[in-house]
């Protein structure tokens, strides 16, 4: 009980028999159903925004991103790196969170701006922050959870936040890290160093 | 006192994993219910339980685009779906459930026409015709492999009927196994001749000696 032939179908044959081609050709394997993306990568989404967001939060956030991505998805190009692009989308609605209890919809433009930490000024900082500690009252008890920790971290500047929780949580490289905020790999691997440096100091004192 | 970097790499930011996934699971959830209510994906699966084991059901906004018996692995037909169609599938149970009520009438023999929408999307021009003329064929009656070709406007075209027969998207409730050689040999049905003979006998369309 095959589908009928299409000759879109012939292609996806030829390139499914073709796995064994080295990485750097062109040819690269459709895109997964989008419930097999959401199976894959629903648990470390929402590991990622419980750390950015806390847990009140995380689940506004986790239907946002995949409404966000399934919206998305036919325009991807099949060889993306799916869990990437999903933690920046993640990364982005985290921001919006953190950006205070107005859940508006804002144009990618304007959220990869406000990533970029020098053009957010202090006070609207300091506003976000302060909306965002009263959403979560508290994080959860948790075996592995370190809430001082927790705290420093949200205490970051946000392209600090954001590196660290890349990083650490997303388990991102330095050049996914770059995209996902918009500044170059030189400046994702500063943010993180002076983020680190910040918390030790933070943490330790 | 451990290195931040260290705390950070365990996990300090973490709530322990069993509690994390026990709730992605249910706000993934909440994500399907949405997507279904609000019809967000272009397609959308879900599995029928039926005397042959459990089936697989695939719509689009039009209707019913793929029934697909138990051999097939759920993950083949999604990805032939994806490829062909669109690759926003969702799993989302509750729109396939008047396919379900309609296909446990037609089993229990409560049934002899479908109702359900159905969209032809993935079946080729001239499997369109075939299958048209094969949906045309009566509850309890059969026809010939020439007879389906001839409907389709091209009489010397019987095994180019029986291909687009065999390659029939949704079996069943399109159905290709009112359709027999000439001459009365069963011929030959994408989901073994032991069903081809079973929905038959359920139809009285053959009596169980024959």
């Amino acid at each position: 009980m095959t589908p009928p032939q299409r000759p879109a179908t012939g292609e996806a044959r030829a390139v499914s028999h073709s796995a064994h081609l080295p990485r750097f050709t062109s040819v690269s394997a459709p895109l997964p159903p989008f419930q097999r993306f959401l199976d894959t990568h629903r648990d470390e989404v929402w590991r990622f925004l419980v750390a950015s967001v806390g847990p009140s939060d995380a689940d506004d956030c986790f239907q946002e991103t995949f409404i966000s991505a399934l919206d998305a998805y036919p325009r991807l190009r099949a060889d993306s790196n799916l869990r990437a692009w999903v933690l920046t989308i993640a990364h982005r609605k985290a921001l919006d969170a953190h950006r205070g209890g107005a859940r508006r919809a804002l144009p990618v433009a304007e959220v990869a701006e406000v990533a970029d930490g020098s053009t957010t000024s202090g006070p609207r900082r300091r506003a976000g922050r302060a909306a965002h500690a009263n959403a979560t009252a508290g994080p959860p008890p948790g075996a592995l959870r370190d809430d001082g920790l927790w705290d420093a971290v949200h205490g970051l500047p946000p392209r600090q936040r954001s590196a660290v929780l890349l990083r650490y949580v997303g388990d991102l490289p330095h050049r996914d890290i770059a995209r996902a905020i918009g500044c170059s790999e030189d400046a994702a691997r500063r943010s993180l160093h002076e983020g680190l440096t910040k918390l030790r100091e933070v943490v330790i004192a | 006192m451990k290195d931040i970097e260290q705390m950070l790499r365990d996990g300090a930011l973490s709530t322990p994993v069993h509690e994390e996934e026990a709730r992605a699971m249910q706000a993934a959830q909440a994500f399907n219910a949405r997507v279904t209510r609000e019809g967000l994906a272009d397609i959308a699966y879900g599995v029928v339980d039926s005397p042959f084991g459990t089936l697989t059901a695939a719509a689009t906004d039009e209707g019913l685009v793929r029934l697909a018996f138990p051999e097939e692995p759920l993950d083949e037909v999604l990805d032939r779906l994806a490829a062909k169609l669109s690759p926003r599938i969702v799993e989302a149970p509750t729109r396939l459930e008047r396919v379900r009520r309609e296909l446990d009438e037609y089993f229990s023999g409560a049934r002899r026409d479908f109702d359900v929408p159905l969209d032809r999307v993935l079946m080729s021009a001239f499997a369109k015709r075939v299958l048209a003329a094969t949906s045309a064929i009566p509850y309890g009656s059969v026809s010939t492999y020439t007879e389906m070709a001839t409907a389709a406007g091209s009489p010397r075209g019987s095994r180019a009927a029986g291909n687009a027969l065999g390659s029939n998207p949704i079996p069943v409730i399109v159905p290709c196994h009112r359709v027999l050689r000439t001459g009365g040999n069963l011929g030959g049905y994408g989901g073994g001749l032991d069903r081809k003979r079973w929905l038959l006998e359920l139809e009285g369309a053959l009596t169980p000696e024959l």
